[in-house]
């Protein structure tokens, strides 16, 4: 199994370890409820170095970016980040990433852990066509600091002011005298950054953040309530090669305009009707939805499925799930139930996120 | 960590503690540890039946759902109402106060359960 540069740091702290896309990752350090709340109310720090780096670069780079991810590269100036899928010919999803442009030449992609080897694969396979240099960044590793408290907590470490960098957006900058790339970015919600940094810099960085005792070590449990109560999604469960991304509510994210893509027509044609879609869904009484779980309509007909269900730390531990379910049972005040092991489980469809998102649209 | 020495233990992490034709049953403190924060716990109705090594409930953590097995077979006569409002007892005194069940007509052959000694070997290699 793959490690990053915390994991003897995790070990050592006694965390409960996971293999999470072939990496030893920790999923807590002590219970997942205490690390959700702490991020939310003041900062938690992840280690998420399992998570796929890549340089893309070469004179025609944005036409490889934009060759073969959905959304539109040309809008993004230096240091400006964007959310965007990687499709196949069939339109189908093969990972969705973060694009982010360095440069006229040089773009820096962010791609799931379990998908980062296929998706470099892939790159790899259409990069001659192009003639642009594709490489994995296996010498750089990745950690977020997220929370309230995320800003006045890294400042300190690095030496251009935090203040003014607005949400989405990148910087090359020191973090304690190590060259990293700063952004303010995040899975959870809330304000925050992610720091791209060289491997033999990470263990000093995390350990002076946590120094203060105001950020906490927060494990991949939390990272995935937090997210889920963001309703963000997390590829292998909204999102696979299957479901379009227009039922996933991703729309925004596909710019069929920029001109060709891989996928573009296929995926134009699921945009036509369709036949599910991914909704928010709020248990009315105790009781827990869980990935996997069947979702009934009124007359107790299996209608869709959960993609991710868990209690919502911030709602007093609340089953909130995100599920497929077709169109007109998606509208939010919709009653179904989940099939929680033979019972009926009476929920809600909301309106998504499910706890108000803190992230900071505007630069103060 | 030596667990009480006055019942049974399952591989499931229950534990039984039989006086005549009814027994109490709870979740070992290995098991609470395990799950870490409860959040959930899901007990059957008084009046139902439980198969021996069947599951009878749930307990969940924020991440997780782990099944709670019947050691024995038996009627479900009480749960404790307390542990299903605040979890707390169940990780404080789960020999005591966090009981789970009292059933009545308990039966069936014991020779699947573990006595307190097997059961801590047990969970020592379990750690491993």
């Amino acid at each position: 199994m793959k490690a990053t540069p915390l994991n003897a740091w995790h070990r050592a702290q006694g965390a409960s370890m996971v293999d999470f896309g072939g990496w030893d990752m920790p999923v807590a350090y002590g219970s997942v409820g205490p690390e959700h709340l702490a991020t939310r109310a003041s900062a938690g720090l992840f280690d998420i170095g399992h998570m796929g780096q890549i340089l893309v670069g070469g004179p025609r780079a944005l036409e490889f970016v934009q060759a073969l991810t959905t959304n539109d590269a040309a809008r993004l100036g230096d240091g400006r980040m964007q959310y965007s899928l990687l499709t196949n010919a069939r339109g189908g999803v093969i990972d969705d990433l973060i694009v982010t442009r360095l440069g006229a030449d040089l773009y820096y992609l962010v791609v799931n852990a379990a998908n980062a080897e296929a998706d470099l694969a892939w790159l790899l396979e259409r990069a001659p066509d192009f003639g642009v240099r594709v490489e994995a960044l296996p010498g750089r590793t990745l950690l977020a600091l997220q929370g309230p408290r995320a800003q006045e907590l890294l400042q300190p470490l690095v030496s251009a002011p935090l203040d003014p960098l607005p949400y989405y957006h990148l910087r090359p900058d020191r973090v304690l005298g190590a060259e990293a790339l700063v952004s303010r970015s995040g899975y959870t919600g809330e304000d925050g950054f992610e720091i791209s940094l060289p491997k033999d810099a990470a263990e000093g960085v995390w350990k002076r953040l946590l120094e203060s005792g105001v950020a906490r070590p927060v494990g991949l449990g939390a990272r995935n309530t937090l997210r889920l109560e963001a309703a963000y999604p997390l590829y292998g469960h909204e999102l696979d090669a299957e479901h379009s991304p227009y039922e996933a509510g991703l729309g925004w994210v596909i710019k069929p305009d920029k001109g060709p893509f891989t996928g573009r027509e296929e995926l134009l044609r699921s945009r036509e009707a369709p036949a599910r879609r991914l909704a928010g869904l709020r248990a009315l009484e105790k009781g827990l939805p869980r990935d996997g779980y069947a979702v009934q309509d009124p007359a107790g007909r299996p209608v869709g499925v959960v993609t991710s269900g868990a209690p919502s730390p911030s709602l007093g531990n609340v089953g909130v799930a995100l599920a497929y379910l077709p169109p007109d049972l998606a509208a939010p005040g919709t009653r179904v139930a989940v099939d929680v092991r033979g019972r009926a489980l009476a929920c809600e469809v909301v309106k998504t996120p499910f706890v108000p998102s803190r992230v900071r649209r505007n630069a103060a | 960590m030596s667990s009480p020495q006055d019942r049974l233990y399952t591989r499931t992490h229950e534990w039984i503690r039989i006086e005549g034709g009814r027994a109490s049953v709870g979740l070992t403190a290995f098991a609470v540890e395990a799950i870490k924060d409860i959040v959930f716990i899901e007990l059957p109705a008084p009046g139902r039946a439980l198969e021996a090594g069947k599951p009878f409930g749930v307990v969940e953590s924020v991440k997780a759902v782990f099944d709670l097995n019947a050691p024995l077979a038996g009627v479900v006569a009480e749960t404790n109402k307390a542990v299903e409002s605040d979890f707390s007892a169940l990780a404080s005194d789960p020999y005591g106060a966090g009981w789970l069940l009292r059933i009545e007509g308990v039966a069936g052959g014991r020779e699947g359960l573990l006595d307190a000694a097997a059961y801590d070997r047990f969970c020592a290699e379990e750690r491993h």
